[in-house]
Parts: C-alpha cells; structure tokens; sequence
C-alpha cells in the first residue's frame, strides 16, 4: 500500500517534471528541472531496492550533468537572444504527430508482454542471477553483489567503460581544451583586462 | 561569488565533508551501495564546488591540468596493469583469484585496485571537462 503510493507520487512527480522541461522556455529552469528529474528518478530507483543504480543516477544525473549543462549554459546563453520568439511552423503537425501517437502505441502494446515486476520466472532472473547470487559470497568474499557482478565478474566490461569515460576526458580536452585563439592581438587583449 | 561570506564558510566546512564521503564510499563499495564511479563523481564535485565559491583559478592551484591529465590516465592503467599483473601470476586477464595467497583474498585485493582505478580516472575527467568548459568561458570573456 504504502509501496505504491511512493511509486504513484514519484511517478506523477516525473510526469510533472517532463511535461513542464517540454513547455518551459528559459534554459535554466529546463536544467533545474532535469536535475530534480535526475533526482526523483534516483528515489524511484530506492523505491525498486537498486540502491547501487540510485546512487549513480543520483550522483551522475542529478549531480555532475546539471553542473556539466549550466557550464554549457554559461558558455552558450550570452550570445543568443533566449527571448527570441519561436517561428511558427510551417509544416502541419499530422505526420509527427501519427509517427509518436503509432510508436507509443505499439510500446504500450509491447508492455502486456513483459514479465510482472520482480517476477521470479522472468528470463532476467533465469539466466545468470541465480549463480551470482549464490556463489558471488563465497567466490569474491564481497557481500555487495553489484559490486561484484561489476567488478570482478564484468571486470572486462568495466575496463571498457573506464575507458571510455578516459576517452570522453580526452575529446573534450581536444575540442574546448585549449584556449581559443583569439583574432585580437595581444598587445590590445593585455590593455582591456 | 568570491566575496560571499555564508558561502564560503559553509563551502569550507563542506568539502571535507564531501570527500571523506567519496573515500567512504570508495572503500566501502564492496560492502554496501557505491563503488569507484560513484566515490570519483562525489570527490570530483568537492573540488568543484571549491571551484565555484573561490574561483577556477585558485581550484587550478588546488589539482593542476597537468595532474589531473595524468591522474585520468592513471587509473585506467591500475585497471589494466591488475590485469596484466594476474595474467604475470598465471592466471587470465583481470583474474584476480591468483593476486594473493587464497581465493577470495585475492579477489577482494583486486575489486579494491581496480575501483581505486575507476575512481582516479572518474574524478579526474570530471575535472578534467569542468575545467574545460570553466576555462572556456572565461578566456572568451577576456577576449570580448
């Protein structure tokens, strides 16, 4: 009882937040209001026992991103004119419009297929849950199974992500890393400062 | 927001705070919900929030580019060096039962580099592009 009442408030909470992130105009708010998606998404993922998935999600999501975005914000939002206002379409909205109602519709039709939360006969908890349940302690001796299952089972996987995430370091130093060079000559920089 | 008194003394007694949360859930991944990627994003924040109350300049003098450059890829070679330390050990790629003397001890030793691994590089890219895109800003704000 209690249990779906969390869900349904954290639900219609996120329903809120993306209906108000597609109306909303000023960029900031829209962040802010990702954030706070980030967030509740992170208490809904505590509502489902991922305590693990929550964490990141909280910390990537709603942590590190908003900060990433309005450091975008700060870089882009001074040159463009955000009272402009929106050009009215010129095209009709029908063919987009069919193209997400058919879509959405077919995921909807999709869902009658999944397997009941949590589940037990769900193909998810078949295949290789039911080993790392049971042998996670006594092979790794670390009682966080996600930890385990990332760590030292998935090890190879994690290698990969590691890696990317040096990667991503490495493309954005290579795009914006560098001072740009500027086409005002020195001498005349040095005397504004 | 340098001359913000509230801010800056809360800030000073938040950071601390901030990172011995990150080391905590670094080193405590194994046991309860956390892990490197999360401890790097937490402890990465603290110097950015450092960054954000007294300047990037003063957060630079803190961890400079340089460092940080070599600490992102730091982390990706502890991850890979356990690797290639098991494989030395007789054992395959990140197997890591081989590293100490039993079974289990030598994958708790392992799970603990390598996270320290993704916790290192985590941090320091998220440094890494927020420093970027601070830089960024400023140096087009000189130049305007």
């Amino acid at each position: 009882m209690i249990e779906s009442a969390v869900d349904i408030t954290l639900l219609s909470l996120i329903a809120i937040h993306a209906v108000a992130i597609i109306r909303m105009r000023s960029l900031f708010a829209v962040i802010m209001l990702f954030g706070g998606f980030s967030f509740l998404s992170a208490g809904l993922f505590v509502a489902m026992d991922a305590a693990d998935v929550a964490f990141t999600e909280a910390a990537v999501g709603a942590g590190i991103s908003t900060i990433l975005m309005l450091a975008t914000l700060a870089l882009t939002y001074a040159h463009e004119d955000v009272q402009k206002e929106e050009k009215q379409p010129t095209h009709k909205p029908w063919l987009p419009l069919s193209v997400v109602l058919i879509t959405g519709g077919m995921l909807i039709y999709g869902t009658s297929d999944i397997p009941a939360f949590a589940d037990p006969n769900a193909p998810a908890q078949k295949h290789v849950a039911p080993y790392y349940l049971k042998k996670s302690l006594p092979e790794t001796g670390v009682p966080n199974v996600v930890t385990a299952v990332l760590a030292s089972y998935r090890g190879f996987d994690t290698l990969g992500e590691v890696t990317v995430i040096f990667t991503a370091g490495i493309a954005v130093l290579l795009l914006i890393g560098g001072r740009r060079k500027s086409k005002i000559p020195f001498e005349t920089r040095s005397n504004k400062e | 927001m340098k001359h913000n008194l509230i801010l800056r003394v809360v800030s000073k007694f938040l950071i601390p705070l901030i990172f011995l949360f990150a080391l905590y859930v670094q080193f405590h991944g194994d046991f309860g919900p956390g892990g490197g990627f999360q401890a790097g994003i937490i402890f990465s924040t603290g110097i950015i929030l450092y960054a954000l109350v007294f300047g990037v300049a003063s957060a630079k003098k803190v961890i400079p580019p340089y460092i940080l450059r070599a600490l992102a890829s730091l982390g990706v070679l502890i991850y890979a060096a356990t690797g290639v330390a098991s494989l030395l050990l007789g054992g395959n790629y990140l197997e890591y039962g081989v590293l100490a003397s039993t079974q289990v001890a030598g994958q708790h030793l392992g799970i603990l580099v390598i996270e320290l691994g993704v916790g290192i590089t985590v941090m320091a890219v998220m440094l890494i592009i927020f420093f970027a895109f601070a830089e960024r800003g400023r140096s087009e704000e000189e130049c305007e």
